[in-house]
């Protein structure tokens, strides 16, 4: 159907509008929190709006690192973030390559047994784990951080690798074994090189699920600050010196939290829809 | 002589790795266990020994102090939740009311928004990475800025408020606005979902369009009989996804609010009930058949979303009959 010119144009200008208004609300708070963070310390209790701070205080972001200790913080997040990942790329993706492509028994009943965990709510195992992990003294330790994370215990990243594995064609897997490559070899030469999307795509899960973590760490860390994270910091600082003298370095913190999490997803961005995506289309 | 000796290792590596093929054919199913083991090991220990155990608890008195095995008390518990908690009704109503306006505004606004940006027009890219940054905010950064954007007396929304001439709003400690603010939070990264609903809708085949554009029908037409009903697994999935994650709000409540519930516990939502009988109250027991109930009702509308989504999801199936 051809459209009109003008109609399609005052139609573009209509979207437009409607767009940009929408991005402008959406954005309103991210930008407040960049300005804010740039603030001196008197500019932030003046009642008055002021998007753009005068003077601009670079000086919050290395003074932060001087009041708090955003380095230790790093250092602790960055222990479970590692652990999630090799979680995330070694046992999920041999459970999930086992569950999409070699043979054993019970092997439907195991995946809908991994298919009802993804419907159980933490919170039905949140205090036995708390106990079963206070009895055995591991409680103010990385220990029930990192050991689930260590044994891939996420169900939802294994589906994710099942699903995507199951799609490769199964001539490449038989031509493979022909070939002579073992389960091993077919697992690690075929299926990791060509799995790239998908692994992208959960390891962008599982750093983000680890970054953002606060529960967790609250129940298990809360009392011990030598390993807070820095959802934990962060969440101090509310209370630091009153809540309202604070409120540009509260921001300044944030900033390092959003800018880690905006670099992983800007370089992982294209692969993310695809690997979550693909595996509809490589089914075909 | 030379060759004889040089040929037999050869022989013998390649009837090694023969053998190795072969042992790793007939323990194909030895090797599929090996590789499940860490999840299975791991549902065990983190999964299926602690809901039982959790099962158990909630029909015991088990608390701090409790020493050796706790003191069977049969449905003590949850005869009291229903009958003395004063707090069990307050946080179900809380939770319910923030999931009745949270979802499906989330989710409409999720909608109308890929529905835009699936248009072909220029410059989408900037825009739908301008609609999705909001939700790659990690959730305790999103919700210390919204303590901070919706302070009563420095934060943006107030100032902006009395900039246009309205009334500023004490958002975080006047009971009547806390739910509101708590939704508002809840909005601002409804990204997630647009991203879902964005694929969704680029995967829908561009022929049925041009087939109903040829049959002369209107825009309007094509979304109802066209995208709602292919769209509608995507929705499902959507919904119930929210459903579960959203009665389990927590981190959102205990940041902005505190564990109190805020000014008449108009914030405590039913996890902080949980958590506070748990972690603060130290009445394990207790905080178990809390959380029992919330399975049961978690469980219930998965069930129910489940079984209904027959009737109204469509997932392509007839056609391929057809065909």
């Amino acid at each position: 159907m051809i459209e009109d010119p003008r109609t399609r144009m005052v139609r573009h200008i209509m979207i437009y509008v409607v767009l940009t208004a929408g991005a402008i609300v959406m954005m309103v708070p991210l930008f407040w929190t960049i300005s804010t963070s740039l603030k001196t310390r008197d500019k932030i209790t003046i009642r008055r709006l002021e998007l753009i701070p005068d003077p601009i205080a670079w000086e919050n972001y290395p003074y932060l690192f001087e009041a708090r200790p955003i380095i230790r913080y790093t250092r602790n997040t960055m222990v479970i973030v590692v652990a999630s990942l090799f979680g995330a790329w070694v046992p999920c993706t041999l459970a999930g390559y086992a569950f999409a492509r070699i043979p054993f028994p019970g092997r439907n009943i195991f995946f809908g047994i991994l298919l009802a965990t993804m419907m159980l709510p933490y919170v039905v195992r949140l205090i036995p784990l708390f106990l079963f992990f206070d009895e055995i003294g591991w409680t103010r330790t990385f220990g029930p951080l990192i050991l689930p994370r260590l044994l891939g215990h996420n169900a939802f990243y294994i589906f994710l690798y099942r699903q995507f594995f199951r799609g490769i064609p199964e001539d490449i897997y038989d031509s493979a074994r022909i070939d002579g490559c073992s389960e091993f070899g077919v697992w690690w030469r075929i299926f990791m090189p060509m799995s790239r999307p998908v692994l992208a795509a959960v390891s962008i899960f599982a750093f983000s699920f680890a970054w953002n973590d606060f529960l967790n760490p609250l129940i298990y860390l809360g009392s011990n600050k030598e390993l807070w994270t820095l959802a934990l910091g962060l969440n101090a600082l509310q209370g630091f010196e009153g809540e309202d003298n604070s409120l540009n370095l509260i921001m300044t913190f944030s900033m390092l939290m959003i800018i880690p999490m905006l670099l992983v997803f800007y370089f992982g961005q294209k692969h993310l829809i695809s690997g979550v995506t693909a595996q509809g289309s490589l089914k075909g | 002589m030379h060759a004889s000796l040089n040929a037999e290792p050869k022989q013998d590596q390649a009837s090694w790795k023969i053998r190795l093929q072969e042992w790793w054919f007939r323990n194909r199913a030895l090797i599929g266990f090996a590789f499940i083991f860490p999840w299975f090991a791991g549902f065990i220990i983190f999964d299926a020994a602690p809901f039982i155990y959790n099962l158990y608890l909630s029909f015991t008195d088990y608390q701090i102090g409790t020493v050796g095995t706790p003191p069977w008390i049969g449905f003590d518990n949850y005869v009291e939740i229903f009958t003395e908690d004063k707090f069990f009704g307050k946080s179900m109503y809380n939770t319910v009311y923030y999931l009745g306006f949270s979802v499906p505004l989330r989710l409409i606004f999720a909608f109308l928004v890929a529905l835009i940006l699936n248009l072909r027009v220029r410059g989408m890219e900037l825009y739908r990475t301008l609609f999705y940054v909001p939700s790659v905010v990690p959730l305790v950064a999103a919700t210390v800025i919204f303590a901070g954007f919706l302070n009563t007396r420095y934060g943006f929304l107030n100032q902006f408020l009395v900039l246009i001439g309205a009334t500023p709003v004490r958002w975080l400690s006047s009971p009547d606005a806390i739910k509101p603010s708590l939704i508002l939070l809840s909005l601002w990264g409804f990204g997630g979902q647009m991203i879902i609903f964005l694929a969704g809708l680029q995967s829908i085949p561009e022929d049925l369009y041009e087939a109903a554009a040829i049959d002369g029908g209107t825009g309007w037409h094509r979304l109802i009989h066209i995208t709602v009903p292919l769209m509608t697994p995507t929705i499902f999935f959507n919904l119930l996804l929210a459903l579960i994650g959203g009665f389990q709000i927590f981190e959102q409540v205990f940041i902005l609010i505190g564990t109190n519930g805020g000014p008449l516990q108009a914030g405590l939502v039913y996890m902080l009930h949980v958590y506070n009988k748990a972690f603060r109250d130290f009445e394990f027991g207790y905080s178990a058949a809390l959380s029992v109930i919330l399975f049961l009702i978690i469980f219930v509308l998965t069930l129910m979303v489940v079984y209904t989504s027959n009737r109204w999801v469509f997932y392509g199936d007839a056609q391929d009959d057809d065909s």
